[in-house]
């Protein structure tokens, strides 16, 4: 049987045959019209046949489902575009030698964890000298001048040292997402940017565990990267754009 | 217990002294300092509690207003018994006083040096005998109600909200949860006062006050009655208010708390001798109102690789066993900590954590070693997660780790969901009670993988611990460890840090 590229359906074991499991929490005490509560969330969810397979009683009046169900949607797969990073991912020597021979002139490099995000796992992978799972960091290549400014900066701070240092890139790292605060942080630095008329001076780019490139642009980014992201990733696509944007004729700065 | 791994003892002693030699020359530092977080902790002892017309703490308002008068090196408990005497008033009182600038406790007469030291010493009293009171309502509590089997079930609730903190522990504690630590607020370990009153609002977690200790002491309490069974309180004194939030955590009967300087050092840049004397203070206090302290050696192994820096750990175990010591702190108190977070590629890495774990078992056998869960190479795979999580639990239950800090299928996703956390409290209830005495059942194969592992760690912890003098020779885990190890010594025999001996011995130079 092949698969209708028009009609996508989730698959169990059998084509077109909707297979989705759910787990989530009620906040009903458990009990009888509380499985029924599920079935019933799960069949408006669009899932016909739905099955709570296992109910646990949280305690204070909270109650967890396991459910199983057929989903009665489909999707058109043929029809999705999904923005990505497009350059081509170099490595260590290549990038230092693209800066070397297209650039011709250090990169400057400025990252932040902003806001009160404290978490630097994420921006120390990117830049430390040390890298992360045996990459280097941007601090070691010989092309690129990279300042890590650490946790908690304000995004004015930020903005005010990437002037000083004359910086082409801005990196920010955003980890904490409780409450959406990762948006919040993000979209105040595009909005200081551009309220000070740079931001065509510099190329923007988040990243953090909740970062899509999709999100990134959204936001008003020049690019986002995801969890799993090394310095190669991040550099090999800085240094390309900063050389697109030269060959435009719209220098980077 | 019996020894599983043949540790040689006499390593282990030397590496004990190392530690030692540097704890107290860490202490002579401390022991003639004090800082402005001590000074304010003095200050909560005597009573000082509450904020000033603008939302400053009191505390923060007398050791400021001292420090502006050029005499907060006198310390500010002695100012404020004196303008206490003085005036007729209690230490809140005069702080309050201080707070709205109608009184500077410098411009008021002195009462005798012997009258000052004897309110003083009174008002300690009245704060120790608190803090006693507390000890033993939390033994009587514990005898009457009963409390779970260690390891620990420790789970953490942190939505920002005190109050939906509240229903997150109490459903945590019915599922079976022993400890409900509330995480604090980012970034709240470089906030130089500690907020005030209850709090609806946080980032990653709730802000540590007083009063949400209260508040979460008090629910604790109500569902440890209802389930029978003690329910522990665990939060944070790290930071730049370590002492203060161990004074607040004294004063409200929390059981557990976190306690480690060199977090504070290594992760937020903050000044290194100000915090270890903060430390010293705050383990006394600990120490005193009978709470088990938790260290932070698995902080190290969330930035560097666990089989590389494995020695790392134990080293910082043997010299927070030291400076816990010289506090006053019992060994039966010291939630030293170490972690789950090898590489889950690894082939035969289940036996390293085994080996790992058993060997702090053995090196510090009264200790409730704290054991914090995978947390590094964790995806959103929660299904694998879910597995390690597991492997992790087995591991606990062979070596008789003292607290199990749960890991969560969704670590690296988002603060848990509620269910998240009942599923991690049903994995390690399972593996706990499925293989509750499989550890007494197993010995190690002498020369084994197992059998010889911790035997390079201590050593290596020890070589670590002593800095560079004497002729430590470098074992590792295992044979097929070794020869990973034997890499990294190979590098040091380059850089001329140690010299090979044959047969995987590395003597350190």
């Amino acid at each position: 049987m092949s698969v209708d590229f028009t009609r996508v359906k989730p698959y169990g074991d059998t084509l077109d045959d909707g297979a989705v499991q759910l787990s989530f929490t009620l906040p009903v005490p458990c009990g009888e019209e509380a499985r029924e509560a599920a079935r019933r969330l799960t069949a408006k969810m669009g899932l016909d046949e739905p099955q709570v397979y296992h109910m646990k009683d949280l305690g204070e009046g909270y109650t967890f489902f396991i459910v199983y169900g057929k989903c009665r949607h489909h999707i058109d797969f043929t029809s999705i575009k999904v923005a990505k990073v497009k350059s081509e991912v170099m490595d260590f020597y290549e990038i230092n030698r693209f800066i070397k021979e297209r650039i011709g002139r250090k990169i400057v490099v400025v990252g932040a964890c902003t806001g009160t995000d404290a978490h630097t796992v994420g921006i120390d992978a990117i830049m430390n000298m040390k890298g992360y799972n045996g990459e280097y960091g941007l601090e070691r290549y010989p092309e690129i001048d990279a300042y890590n400014l650490g946790s908690q900066v304000e995004n004015e701070v930020l903005l005010e040292k990437a002037l000083e240092l004359n910086a082409d890139v801005l990196l920010v790292s955003q980890i904490v997402t409780q409450k959406g605060v990762h948006i919040t942080n993000l979209t105040e630095l595009v909005e200081l940017v551009e309220a000070e008329g740079l931001r065509d001076r510099f190329i923007l780019i988040c990243g953090g565990p909740r970062i899509t490139h999709e999100l990134a642009l959204e936001l008003g980014y020049d690019a986002g990267f995801g969890p799993g992201t090394l310095a190669p990733q991040v550099a090999s696509y800085f240094v390309q754009e900063i050389h697109n944007r030269m060959t435009r004729g719209i220098e980077a700065k | 217990m019996e020894e599983k791994l043949r540790l040689d003892p006499v390593l282990i002693s030397r590496a004990r002294e190392a530690a030692a030699a540097i704890a107290s020359s860490v202490d002579n530092f401390i022991a003639r300092r004090t800082t402005v977080a001590v000074e304010r902790t003095n200050l909560r002892l005597m009573g000082i509690d509450g904020v000033d017309a603008d939302g400053v703490p009191l505390p923060n308002v007398v050791v400021d207003h001292l420090l502006e008068k050029g005499v907060l090196e006198l310390g500010a408990s002695g100012w404020v018994v004196n303008a206490s005497l003085q005036l007729g008033l209690s230490p809140c009182d005069v702080a309050e006083k201080v707070a709205c600038g109608s009184l500077d406790l410098t411009a008021i007469g002195q009462s005798e040096p012997a009258r000052i030291r004897d309110a003083a010493r009174q008002l300690a009293q009245q704060c120790l005998d608190r803090i006693r009171n507390n000890r033993l309502k939390r033994d009587q509590l514990i005898r009457r109600l009963g409390e779970g089997k260690k390891p620990y079930l420790y789970v953490i609730v942190a939505t920002g909200d005190i109050y939906e903190d509240v229903v997150r522990g109490r459903s945590a504690a019915r599922q079976g949860a022993d400890i409900i630590a509330v995480i604090r607020s980012t970034g709240q370990s470089l906030l130089d006062y500690v907020p005030y009153g209850p709090t609806r609002e946080g980032y990653g977690g709730t802000y540590a006050t007083q009063e949400n200790f209260r508040i979460m002491r008090q629910a604790l309490d109500e569902v440890g009655e209802e389930v029978g069974r003690y329910i522990r309180l665990c939060n944070y004194c790290s930071g730049l208010c370590m002492p203060e939030i161990a004074a607040m955590g004294a004063m409200e009967r929390l059981d557990v708390m976190l306690n480690d300087a060199l977090y504070g050092i290594l992760f937020r840049d903050i000044n290194m001798q100000r915090t270890l004397i903060d430390q010293a203070f705050s383990r006394m206090i600990n120490s005193y109102a009978g709470i088990m302290i938790n260290t932070g050696e698995d902080n190290y192994l969330t930035t560097a690789d666990a089989v590389e820096a494995a020695h790392t750990v134990l080293a910082s175990q043997f010299i927070n066993e030291q400076l816990a010591l010289l506090s006053g702190l019992p060994p039966e108190q010291m939630g030293l900590g170490h972690a789950f977070e090898m590489n889950p590629d690894l082939e035969d890495g289940f036996l390293m954590e085994l080996a790992q774990a058993q060997m702090a078992r053995q090196i510090f056998p009264d200790a409730p070693l704290k054991y914090m869960p995978p947390t590094k190479h964790m995806t959103g795979n929660i299904f694998k997660g879910h597995i390690r999580d597991a492997l992790f639990n087995l591991v606990s239950i062979m070596t008789g780790q003292g607290v199990q800090l749960l890991g969560m299928m969704t670590e690296a996703m988002h603060t848990p969901h509620i269910h998240d956390r009942q599923l991690a409290i049903e994995n390690a209830q399972y593996i706990f009670h499925n293989a509750r005495h499989l550890g007494e059942e197993i010995l190690f194969k002498p020369g084994g993988e197992i059998g010889t592992a911790g035997a390079g760690g201590a050593v290596q912890g020890g070589e670590n611990a002593g800095g560079s003098e004497g002729d430590r020779v470098v074992l590792c885990f295992g044979t097929r460890h070794v020869r990973r190890c034997e890499a990294l010594f190979y590098r040091w025999e380059r850089a001329g840090r140690c010299t090979r001996k044959g047969g995987g011995l590395f003597q350190s130079v």
